[in-house]
Order: C-alpha cells, then structure tokens, then sequence
C-alpha cells in the first residue's frame, strides 16, 4: 500500500518535473511560432528555413520579404512582450512574498500608474530620451509603492485590506496627476503620452529592446539568485528578523529590484496590468511556493503569456487591441477567484 | 548560566506605561525555565526583547557573557532561536521547506540550502518523530502538528537557547503533553536551554526546572516549581482561590 503510494507520489514528482521543464522551452517554440503570426502569415517551416539561413550568413531572394518581416519588424516587437510579461509576472511574485499576500502585484499596489505618471511628465516635457522616461518612470514608481506602503501600515502590520485600498488610492491619485499633464502640454505630445499609456507594443523597434534588456534582465537575475532569501522573508518581518535577516534592508533590495524592473517595463509597454497577479498564482498552484522554483518559472511563463496576449492583440482584429485590454479581461477573473476564496480567511 | 537579563525596561512606542520595568532574570545551562502570569502581563514582549526583536530602553541581556547589543542579527539567532505564538502562513510551503527556513542565520544573501542544511532540518525532524511529515503542506497540518514543525525549524537553527512562547495555546490534552515533553526531552539529550511561556501552573511545575513570575513588569517569584508555586500565589497572580495537592511526587492545582 505505502510502496504504490510512494510510487505513484514520485511519478507525480516526474511529471510535475517535466511539466516545469516544458514551460521553461515554451518560449522557444512559441517565438518561431509567433514571428510567423500577422498580415503575412509565415508558416513555421518557412520560419526554420530563414533562421537557419540567416545562421549560416546567406539569405536567398526568395526568403528576403519574410526575413524582413521576421527580424526587423517581428522579432523585436515579440521579444520586447516577452521581457516585460517575464518581469511583471516576477515583480508580482516578488511582491506577493514580501506583503505575504497572493492579491498584490505592480498594478494593484499602484507602481504601474506611478511609473506611467513619471513617464508622461517625461514626455510632456519634451524629455523623449529612453533613459530620461526610465528615470522618472522609476523614481514615481517606487514613491507610489512607498506611498501605498506608508498609508497601509498600522501598528507594525500591513493589513491586506489596507494595502489594497491604498494602492487604489494611489493609482486614481497619480491617473489624475497624469490628466493634469495631458491637460497642459501641447497636442503633439499629448498623442504620445495617451497613445503611449494604453500600452502597446507596436513600437518595439531593436534599439528600443537594446537599451531597455539590461535594465530589466539585471534586476531580474539579481531577484533569481536571491530567491530562497524571499522565502525567508514571507514569513512575515518579525520571524524573519528572528532569524536573522536584516528585514528592513532586504526589503528595500527586492522592492527596489522589482520596481526598477517594473518600471522599465513600463516605460516601454505602457500600463498592462493583472499579469503579476495570473501568472505567479498559476506557478503557485501547480508547482511549488517555493521562490527558487517559482521565480524562473514565473518569468517564462509569464513572458509567454504576454507573447501570446499580443500575438491576439495585433491579429485578431483588423485594428490593434490595446494589450491591456486582454490583460485585465483574463486577469481579473482570477483576482475575483483569489479574493472569493479567501474572503473569509483574510478579509475579515 | 548561559542567558542573564539585567535591568530590563521596556515600553512600546507612543504608550507612557512600561511593559518591562527592571526585570531581572537568569537562565542556566541546560535548564527550561517557565514564565507564568496572567495575560497581558508582559511575557511576548519580554521574550521578544531578550532576542532583541524589540530594543530595550535601558538594561542588557547577557548571553555566556557577551552582550547582545553587541552582537548583530545573525549572531543573535545562531544563538537564539524563537518559536512564535502562531505562524499564519500565506503560501503553502512544505514541511520540509518551511523547516529549512530555520537555517537562514547560516546562509547568506545570494546563497541557497545545500546538502549539509537538508540533513539538519531532516534530522530536527526525526528528533521530534514527524519526519513522515516532510513532504505534506504546513497549511494543512494539525495545530499540534504545526507546533512541531516550528520547534523543529527553531532546532534546525542549532541555536543553544530556545524562547518559546506559548508553545501549547491551541493545542488538546494529548498534543499538549506530546509536545511539552518532547520538547523536553529534546532540551535534556542535547543539552540546549529554554525559557517557555505557559499559562497552566500544572504545566509549568510538570515541564519547568524552574519558574519565573512576571507581574507589574517585573519578576515577581522566581525559583523552583514546588517552592513557588502555592494557593497565596496563585491567589496574587490570577486572583482566584486554588488547592495545591499532593499526591506522592505530584502536585496539582485546583481551583476551589
Ligand atoms: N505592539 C504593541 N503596541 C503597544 N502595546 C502593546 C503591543 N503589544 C503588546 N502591547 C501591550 O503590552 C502589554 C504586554 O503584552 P504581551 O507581552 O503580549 O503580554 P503577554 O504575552 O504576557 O500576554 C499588554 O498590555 C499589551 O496590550
Ligand atoms: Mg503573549
């Protein structure tokens, strides 16, 4: 009786393994797969031929239409949607464990609008410099988290309920903010800024991904190679501390990380929402909480998913839907399920 | 001796009224030494304060002669070890994880368990007879079931002094005396010391080598079990009549 138990206990191990190995490749597959997705439809073995013509230098004329559309149209735009759904979903996990609690995420606790207010005010001011929207994008980025953790925290705790109703406070705080600036500046930058905030990445173009990878892989490997650490850390401040864990600083390390990363993500994407939320519950239910596990997981998992939401946001319509849109259609259901499921537990 | 609280005052920030106001206290090599007194009274905060969880405002805990203000975090909890009331845990860790977490004073920001850690959180386990545990979600464990588990992820620490508090509130008649004497027998074999906080004085003379009583922010009565703990005390402690009876080498208090 224990022996098939334990047999059966370790086939399970063998599957889960597995299955974590298939989501860390999905990504592969799923960009050959996407680049040929669009107006010009490229099918998959016609997408092998030019990268692997493309590897052994000579491109044939018969392949040029379609290694362009692949490598300079395409690629970069896939590749910059994966980035950043890898970091929100991380960012997401990473604050789920500090707050000790599986509701929160860069958008809910008001850092995505926060960003995108520093980003317009970079843009309404003329500023059209990447680093110079990162910079500010960062800097109003990690004051709203700042801002929602000071208004949330009573007697040393960070009650839920107190943490999200001020990230709405925050959020609708800096929207308005961002209204202000759309009000004043002049039109040829307000298109910019709105076309900007509804979050797309119709724009990715190589240079952008360049200048935006280090700023967004960095912090994330940092998180990586810190992931039993987090454990540690939701235990909650006080036995962490007894454990001997410098809380307070190891929490600026990781809401730093998460929010920088968060918010060059968002300087590129504009404000695409509930991603940090879907993806590390799902990692969560289905494989381990445990962060050194998850962490990876959630980043292709998560970049996958925004490869896929925007490979249904530039195709299923003859226009383009705002990725956002897609995003908070799939993510708040899941929020809802969240918050149902726990409703008695936690928010009473 | 191997713990020495001196002069201990404390109050919470923003509050007038001292919780600790020059406790005085000492816990020996190998001893379990058992806080009593009503709630409120000050034992979480006393506790906490001798790990440094909270900062005293005035006087010094001692550890084999070293001052804990000298000593930085990690220091302390190679030394000390804290089990907590109660743990409400918001992601499902497995056992075997959530007991590993008692090795953080050993393991550095960028480093993660490695082989040498599992055997010591796999053998506190096994001192407290719950390795078949390890695999199963903490969150779904038993309340005595999950006190086991945070005693073993305090042993895996290998810290000499364990400050326990409240190790039995939640806990049934059998679960109590399971993991009151496990506890003890674990801090007798491996010559570790304890200070517990307890709410029953049957418990505390059953389990404790001595007993401590906080009241008014200090000790009030210290010693051994059968010297202290009589009707009077009981009378000015918890402000109820009691019986203390003997029976051969038993004694047992009850209320009149
Ligand atoms: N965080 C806090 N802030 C202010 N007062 C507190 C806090 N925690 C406990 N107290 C007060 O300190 C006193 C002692 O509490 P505590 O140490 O928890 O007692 P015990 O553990 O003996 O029941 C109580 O009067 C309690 O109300
Ligand atoms: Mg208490």
């Amino acid at each position: 009786m224990i022996e098939s138990q334990m047999s059966s206990l370790s086939s399970y191990k063998i599957f889960k393994g597995f299955l974590a190995f298939l989501i860390l490749f999905l990504p592969v597959p799923l960009v050959l797969v996407s680049v040929g997705v669009g107006y010009l439809k490229i099918p998959p073995g016609e997408v092998l031929k030019v990268v692997q013509s493309k590897l052994t230098g000579e491109v044939s004329e018969d392949l040029k239409t379609y290694e362009a559309v692949i490598f300079n149209i395409r690629l970069p735009r896939i590749l910059l949607a994966f980035l950043v759904g890898a970091t929100l979903a991380v960012s997401g996990a990473v604050m789920q464990s500090m707050f000790r609690n599986p509701l929160v995420e860069p958008y809910i606790l008001g850092i995505s609008s926060g960003a995108a207010f520093g980003a317009s005010l970079a843009l309404g001011l003329g500023i059209t410099f990447l680093t110079g929207v990162q910079t500010l994008a960062f800097v109003f980025g990690i004051s709203s988290i700042f801002l929602a953790y000071v208004m949330a925290k009573t007697r040393g705790e960070v009650p839920v309920v107190n943490l999200v109703l001020a990230g709405i406070i925050v959020t609708a705080l800096f929207s308005a903010l961002t209204s202000l600036i759309k009000f004043f500046v002049d039109p040829h930058n307000l298109a910019a800024i709105v076309y900007w905030i509804m979050g797309s990445f119709s724009h990715a173009k190589w240079d952008q991904l360049l200048a935006v990878t280090p700023m967004i892989l960095f912090p994330l490997l940092l998180i990586f190679a810190m992931g039993w650490r987090l454990n540690v850390l939701s235990l909650g401040e006080e036995e962490a501390k007894a454990l001997g864990v410098k809380v307070n600083r190891d929490q600026l390390v990781f809401l730093s990380l998460a929010t920088f990363s968060t918010s060059s993500a968002v300087s590129v994407s504009g404000i695409i929402g509930w991603v940090g939320l879907l993806v590390p519950h799902i990692v969560r239910l289905a494989f381990s909480s445990d962060n050194r596990v998850m962490m990876p997981l959630c980043a292709s998992l998560g970049g996958s998913f925004m490869v896929l939401a925007d490979n249904i946001a530039r195709t299923a319509f003859s226009f383009e839907l705002p990725i956002s849109v897609l995003t908070t259609i799939l993510g708040a259901p899941v929020f809802m399920f969240l918050v149902r499921r726990r409703a008695r537990r936690v928010w009473s | 001796m191997v713990l020495e609280v001196k002069g201990l005052r404390f109050a919470y920030r923003g509050e007038l009224k001292f919780v600790l106001d020059g406790i005085e206290m000492k816990l020996n090599d190998g001893e379990i030494l058992v806080l009593l007194g009503p709630n409120g009274c000050g034992k979480t905060t006393l506790l906490k304060c001798i790990n440094r969880l909270l900062k005293p405002i005035e006087g010094a805990v001692l550890v084999e002669d070293r001052n804990l203000i000298e000593m930085n975090e990690r220091d302390i909890a190679k030394t000390i070890a804290y089990v907590p009331q109660h743990q409400k845990l918001p992601f499902p860790y497995k056992v075997l994880e959530f007991v590993l977490l008692g090795r953080a004073p050993h393991i550095g920001l960028f480093s993660a368990p490695r082989a040498r850690d599992y055997e010591i959180a796999i053998e506190a386990l096994k001192l407290l007879g719950i390795e078949n545990l390890a695999d199963r979600f903490y969150t779904e464990l038993s309340g005595g079931e999950r006190q086991l588990v945070l005693i073993a992820r305090a042993l895996a620490s290998e810290a000499k002094i364990l400050l326990l508090d409240e190790p039995t509130a939640h806990l049934d008649f059998k679960n109590t005396h399971r993991v009151l004497g496990t506890l003890r027998k674990i801090i007798k074999e491996r010559g570790l010391s304890a200070i517990i906080t307890l709410h029953d004085p049957n418990l505390a003379q059953r389990y404790g080598d001595k007993v401590a009583v906080v009241q008014n922010g200090r000790i009030f009565k210290y010693g051994l079990p059968k010297e202290i703990i009589d009707s009077e005390l009981i009378k000015i402690v918890y402000g109820i009549e009691a019986f203390v009876l003997n029976f051969d080498n038993l004694r047992v208090v009850v209320p009149k």
